[in-house]
């Protein structure tokens, strides 16, 4: 083509056009169009995946999603389900589809359906199922890929000591995260607060995870005392019901939540963690004391909560240190005792009172106790052991988990055996065996010690971290064996021989009743100088006397409460594992409600810490 | 911008009158008015009105997450989107040092050239249109039509893709889709010469259009012309060279020019443009063929991703001229501020009103279009 400026162009080439007169169109009127594979039309839901997190709300440009509560779906905190789902304005919404690749489980997607024609405005706002928005089951368009994924799913590694240098000491085995390590960590919660509604306390766990984002360390502790007082045991030992209910963790590895908070607390010195514990403590006194019988999680938590209430608290322990089944059951690798010590400085700096050595018995009368205080609460937990009561097991050198790790924990000499066998697939079977087989390391430098559980190495009831831990150090764990016998060592020989095995077809019943089926065709003999059984505790609740337990209203063995901790006697409440049990953020979320009740008894109105935030 | 463009009414010499030409009026992508005091049909002076599509788009990314804004910035130039979406991510990029794999680069190199193939086409379209010359503008958006089946298929979206995001884009190619990518490049040169011969060889359009809306190269640099209003006045500057980014310094292409600087000489450095696009494009998917790997970068949780304090100036050559994006980042999880410059500011109002000045008033549309000018980039 010419563009010298003498060229004036033709008037007969544009004529040319004229030939598309015969050719088809490029659009075809009229005809539905397909759309692509990852199109973006309306939104599809599988409500089966969806647990109700709201993330997809969170990261909407134009807040087009809102949560509707739908009765009848799945309603459990503690598996992180959540009764909602999404439900799309398409007045607002602009198909950016980062709610779908943001979404922790995996449900959301756009399908290729993109037609909807309707005068009634409200058809435009859709609660999206897997059918579409007309129930025509379009295919799925844009949907979640792994490449593409806005997520973050693995978790920062937990710094810790190798099995070597950890297998002859009680040295904690957890480093605990760097500021950089909890950072990184922190980053990946996405707030949905399914943690918040699955701890039993209700621990602001969204809150401080942000504040620990944000560099922000004092705002996290006070976060974190909002709900616990025993943020550096929970720290360590915590069963973490918040990262079992984790949307992050339904498709990845759940936020650390527990190792956070522990960075958290770390992050503080002593002195500043209890200035900020103790903000909103009532300076004026109210006059009322209270008594609590038990030093443990639940006894101390409602302790520190009344204490803060202005409140006259007096805790009375039997033992020679404060804490109960956290000094005495936790073995000083998972918890050190100084950080619990700190815990339990924070709670004697708001004001309690803690009497060691001082049982209740006939030395210091329930009845005195009742008559001087004007509320008593029971917190004795499960201090003694059980017996699986197989014959030979009143053989001397059977004993029991909890008298062993009590022993050990006060520096008592034991006879560490050669060869040792636990019977047992708790975590208190884990801590009886890893304790012993520490022992055996430091002295005599080899460890021989077995572990026997009724449970499939799929279903141990034990954390997955003792069990495979507890093989890193040396513990033979034999899965799925019930024990027969203690045998003796010769027929006329009194010490102990070791103990017989057999085969565990099935432990429950078929309406659900701890009922084990044996093999008595396999057995086994594991050869042993000590036996221990750990298979559950007992609690002792002599010390009430015999008025009092025959006033007091009993159920399976353990004294009958309300959902408040007040038992059927008035003045009289009971909390932690000697009524429900089985962990230390049960007891804490025990103790706040007891201390709660209490509180209202005592003339103090509805008024708690946790309402008045 | 609206309320100072309201002067006090004054009245016009009698010889004289004023015409209020648009806020809708083919001579532009979007609602955009010039105030025009004409003496018979010759322009006197003009004034752009502009404010029409002014949705807040600067204000608005400071409310939003970082990542949230890669739903806001395509909106910022309708026909041609995914320069924007680049420049912002880029911006990003810079504050945040992400790193961008190479896949991603190849991938984001062959949507910008697309897009650019797609705007001219648009541009081809309007531009006849403005002088009556309707056919031309079907093809070009038929044409245009079958690359945004491509843009379908690659991103979901055929007008607001939303695909690049800070540190790469946000899905991998579908599998195949080179190949069909390839066949539409085939058909658009089969096209080419059809659009030779109904426009840039047609009679009318070079009568129309040749001599109008001239502005020189001196005009052209005072007034911040870029893209292809610049290059049709001259000067061969194209951010791809000036200041390469991504790829494209791997890429061999040429930066058409014409000298004459009227409607027709930017038109047919948009043609050449195209050319050119179909150039890189061919190169870009010979490579893309052996290039696997990641398409993004690890990001943070994004709702919890705060970007280091800074500020970063990122430009990206669109159809239009040079796309800056100014973010500033105060450390937080949302920008502190961000200033586009969109090419067609220059264009749309300082260039326009001087241009027209002496013009013709059948002329007003057909010199708009040839500037290429797209209104939410004035308003913003």
């Amino acid at each position: 083509m010419d563009v010298t400026p003498k060229y004036k162009g033709s008037f007969v080439k544009p004529l040319k056009a004229l030939s598309h007169l015969f050719r088809e169109p490029v659009t075809l009127p009229m005809v539905p169009r397909p759309a692509s594979d990852n199109y973006r039309g309306f939104h599809v839901n599988d409500w089966e995946l969806c647990v109700g997190c709201g993330t997809c709300r969170q990261i909407c440009d134009n807040a087009a999603i809102r949560m509707i509560h739908i009765p009848g779906l799945p309603d459990d905190p503690a598996a992180g389900l959540k009764p909602r789902r999404p439900a799309i304005d398409y007045g607002r919404c602009c198909w950016c589809a980062l709610c779908v690749d943001i979404c922790p489980t995996g449900s959301l997607a756009l399908s290729r359906e993109y037609v909807h024609v309707s005068p009634d405005m409200n058809t435009y706002f859709i609660l999206p199922d897997e059918k579409g928005i007309h129930g025509l089951n379009f295919p799925k368009g844009w949907a979640k890929t792994d490449d593409a994924d806005l997520l973050d799913l693995a978790r920062q590694p937990m710094p810790q000591r190798d099995p070597d240098s950890r297998g002859d000491n009680f040295d904690e085995i957890v480093h605990g995260y760097d500021d950089q390590a909890a950072i990184l960590e922190a980053s990946r919660c996405i707030q949905c607060g399914m943690c918040h509604e699955a701890c039993p306390a209700n621990m602001h766990a969204p809150e401080y995870i942000r504040a620990i984002w944000e560099g922000d360390k004092e705002r996290a502790v006070r976060e974190i005392y909002r709900t616990n007082p025993f943020p550096e045991v929970c720290g360590r030992v915590c069963t973490h019901r918040c990262e079992t209910a984790c949307s992050i963790g339904k498709r990845g590895a759940p936020i650390a939540i527990r190792w956070l908070k522990r960075h958290a607390m770390a992050a503080l010195d002593d002195e500043r963690v209890r200035t900020i514990a103790l903000e909103g403590k009532v300076e004026d006194r109210t006059g009322k004391s209270v008594a609590v019988i038990g030093s443990g999680p639940a006894g101390l938590t409602a302790a520190f909560d009344l204490a803060k209430l202005g409140h006259a608290v007096t805790v009375f322990e039997a033992k020679p240190e404060p804490g109960g089944m956290m000094r005495y059951g936790i073995p000083e690798y998972r918890l050190p005792y100084d950080r619990l010590d700190a815990d339990i400085a924070v709670i004697r700096a708001a004001g309690v009172d803690i009497r060691c050595d001082s049982p209740v018995g006939p030395d210091l009368p329930m009845d005195k106790l009742r008559d001087d205080f004007d509320a008593v609460m029971l917190a004795t937990g499960l201090g003694a052991g059980r017996s699986t009561r197989v014959p030979g097991t009143d053989h001397p050198d059977v004993k029991s988990a909890v008298a062993l790790l009590d022993a050990i924990t006060r520096g008592e000499s034991i006879d560490v055996p050669g060869r040792a066998v636990v019977i047992g697939g708790g975590n208190v079977a884990f801590d009886i065996a890893r304790s012993l087989a520490r022992l055996q390391r430091k002295t005599s430098g080899r460890v021989d010690m077995t572990l026997v559980a009724l449970e499939e190495r799929d279903h141990m009831l034990a954390d997955e971290e003792e069990v495979v831990e507890a093989r890193e150090e040396g513990v033979v764990v034999l899965n799925g064996r019930g024990p027969r016998q203690v045998v003796l060592a010769g027929p006329s020989d009194k010490t102990l021989g070791g103990l017989e095995t057999v085969r565990c077809l099935s432990i429950f019943d078929e309406e659900g009743r701890f009922h084990p089926k044996y093999d008595d065709g396999d057995v086994m003999l594991h050869e042993a100088d000590m036996v221990i059984e750990a298979i559950g505790q007992a609690s002792d609740t002599g010390y009430l006397g015999e008025d009092l337990t025959e006033a007091l209203e009993w159920a399976r063995g353990r004294i009958e409460v309300g959902a408040d901790g007040a038992t059927s006697v008035s003045g009289l409440w009971a909390a932690g594992d000697m009524v429900e049990g089985p962990d230390v953020i049960h007891a804490v979320a025990a103790g706040h409600r007891v201390a709660e009740s209490i509180h209202r008894f005592l003339g103090g109105g509805t008024t708690t810490l946790e309402a008045a935030e | 911008m609206r309320p100072e463009n309201y002067s006090p009414v004054q009245h016009p010499p009698s010889h004289e009158y004023e015409l209020y030409f648009g806020p809708n009026h083919p001579g532009i992508e979007g609602n955009y008015a010039i105030r025009v005091r004409l003496n018979g049909d010759v322009i006197q002076e003009a004034i752009a009105d502009g404010g029409y599509l002014h949705r807040g788009f600067e204000k608005l990314m400071e409310q939003r997450l970082w990542i949230q804004n890669i739903a806001l910035v395509p909106r910022i130039c309708v026909p041609d989107p995914v320069p924007m979406e680049e420049a912002y991510a880029r911006a990003v990029e810079a504050l945040g040092g992400l790193e961008v794999p190479e896949r991603a680069q190849w991938i984001r190199v062959m949507m910008l050239e697309i897009s650019r193939i797609c705007s001219h086409l648009f541009t081809f379209g309007g531009n006849a249109a403005t002088i009556g010359l309707y056919t031309n503008m079907f093809w070009g958006i038929s044409m245009r039509d079958l690359f945004l089946d491509l843009f379908e298929e690659i991103t979901g979206a055929r007008i607001y893709h939303m695909y690049i995001t800070p540190g790469g884009v946000r899905r991998d190619l579908p599998e195949g889709v080179l190949d069909r990518l390839e066949a539409t490049l085939d058909e658009m040169e089969r096209r080419t010469p059809e659009f030779e011969d109904l426009f840039f060889d047609n009679a009318v359009v070079i009568k129309r259009a040749r001599g109008t809306g001239v502005i020189s190269l001196r005009d052209a640099l005072a007034w911040g012309v870029t893209g292809p209003n610049l290059r049709g006045s001259g000067l061969p500057s194209d951010v791809r060279r000036d200041d390469p980014y991504l790829v494209y310094p791997d890429l061999e292409f040429d930066i058409p020019t014409e000298v004459e600087g009227d409607a027709l000489a930017r038109m047919r450095v948009r043609k050449a443009e195209v050319v050119q696009s179909i150039r890189i494009l061919r190169q870009v998917i010979e490579r893309l063929r052996g290039i696997e790997g990641p398409i993004r970068c690890p990001l943070p949780n994004p709702l919890a991703w705060n970007i280091p304090a800074g500020e970063a100036y990122t430009r990206v050559e669109s159809s239009k001229g040079e796309v800056g994006f100014f973010a500033v980042s105060d450390g937080g999880p949302k920008p502190y501020r961000v200033h586009v410059r969109g090419p067609s500011q220059m264009h749309a109002v300082q260039v326009l009103e001087r241009v027209l000045k002496g013009g013709r008033l059948e002329d007003v549309a057909q010199i708009m279009f040839s500037l290429d000018a797209c209104p939410p980039e004035v308003d913003r």
